[in-house]
């Protein structure tokens, strides 16, 4: 049996996991990248870069969005995927639903939205929608995106999102906005990269943390 | 500078973690677990029992593992509050939209659910409505709440739980909105409109700590 000699240093310093404690980790899920919103015209998770991975290592990818905050009105955030090459312009079929709820109990909803879900299109895809995102300063979105298997080459990759929103865009007061987008990439290339932004104005604040989630 | 030796052997056997790495990795953190029994409520409270509610972490999940209510007239809900747990009148604006489907196959609907959702209240915010009183049972499912400890942006939160309620439905309740408050959140309270509770209510940090 070897012997190999450690210091108390080293051992106090540990910034990672040895392999036979979870490779990394200590459960399930695994904090990969979290980027954090100054004014950026897109925020992008690319495999290999900066630390980012996003391949065969994990089956099921989470996004986590915190404050995402508009610099600008009428702002809706999206997401789009890369299969190759340089472009997000994965081709998606999706779903889209919402509900919401005035501050002032004017109204509430529960409805499909046809103009902002995807059929075989490279579009990005809308995960706030049926109105915008508020730009007071204590407004934005938060939410969550799951990514199932974007490494395979056998079959499409499924992705579900769920983001809650205040849009303080519609009279007579604002919205709590919650909107549900599911689909798929319908390609067989692997998934390496995916990026979020808004259609009109940066995102001036906010973060997204990146997670691999483990299947043992 | 202490010198420690150890053997190959021990460290592929570490089953434990150091501190330090424990400040990187992302993970799930069970915080607390709270069990009712006849309970008035279930409260979180930063800083109280061990409970850590506050920037640690910037995203929080409570888990209900098989929590009930008394009576079929009973509602659980959940509050928050901005001074450690002296008030929950945190005022929220919420949404809420269900599916249930009969034991009996009816109903089977799916619906923006008005008896669920908040307009800047300031009182509970229901998880479940309806409760079922029958000894088997319960409401399990997930709440998370985003960033409770900001002092510049309200606090998102989502849920999504299921119960077999009294109409011997299966009906799982989707709920999201906003803590409209710029204060930092520091305390979470689970109770029933009336009446009390019984079950566990699971509290995690997730993600590295900030």
């Amino acid at each position: 049996m070897s012997l190999i000699k450690y210091n108390n240093r080293s051992l106090k310093d540990l910034t990672t996991t040895p392999a036979a404690a979870g490779g990394g980790g200590t459960g399930a899920l695994v904090h990969i990248k979290t980027l954090t919103a100054s004014g950026d015209t897109t925020l992008s998770f690319v495999n290999g870069t900066d630390g980012v991975v996003l391949d065969d290592t994990y089956p099921i990818y989470k996004f986590e969005f915190i404050n995402i905050h508009p610099s600008g009105a009428g702002s809706e955030f999206q997401v789009g995927f890369r299969d190759g090459g340089t472009d997000y312009d994965a081709t998606k079929t999706t779903t889209v639903f919402y509900a919401y709820h005035f501050e002032g109990d004017q109204a509430t909803t529960l409805d499909y939205n046809t103009s902002e879900d995807l059929a075989q299109s490279t579009a990005f895809q809308d995960l706030t929608v049926a109105s915008q995102i508020g730009t007071d300063n204590d407004e934005g979105a938060s939410g969550e995106m799951t990514l199932f298997n974007p490494s395979s080459t056998t079959f499409v990759k499924h992705f579900m999102s769920r983001i809650n929103y205040v849009d303080d865009t519609s009279d007579p007061s604002p919205i709590s906005v919650v909107c549900h987008v599911a689909g798929y990439c319908n390609v067989t290339a692997a998934i390496d990269a995916v990026q979020f932004k808004l259609d009109t104005n940066n995102i001036d604040l906010g973060k997204i943390k990146l997670y691999g989630i483990k299947d043992a | 500078m202490a010198i420690r030796t150890a053997v190959n052997r021990a460290l592929t056997e570490i089953t434990a973690l150091p501190t330090a790495a424990a400040l990187v990795d992302g993970n799930l953190t069970l915080l607390k677990t709270l069990t009712a029994d006849n309970s008035a409520n279930l409260t979180f409270v930063n800083g109280t029992n061990d409970v850590v509610f506050d920037n640690t972490y910037e995203k929080y999940v409570f888990k209900f593992i098989d929590t009930s209510i008394r009576s079929n007239t009973e509602k659980l809900g959940f509050n928050v509050s901005i001074d450690s747990g002296s008030n929950y009148n945190v005022a929220k604006t919420s949404s809420a939209f269900r599916a249930h489907h009969g034991e009996d196959d009816s109903p089977a609907a799916l619906a923006y659910y008005g008896d669920d959702d908040l307009a800047q209240g300031t009182g509970l915010q229901p998880i479940q409505n309806g409760g079922n009183s029958d000894a088997d049972s319960c409401i399990s499912g997930e709440l998370t709440i985003f960033n409770p400890s900001s002092t510049t942006f309200v606090k998102h939160f989502i849920m999504t739980t299921n119960q077999n309620n009294s109409s011997g439905n299966s009906q799982v309740l989707h709920i999201a909105g906003y803590a409209n408050t710029t204060s930092a959140v520091d305390a979470i309270i689970f109770q029933s409109n009336t009446g009390n509770i019984d079950g566990t209510i699971k509290m995690y940090g997730v993600g590295p700590k900030q």
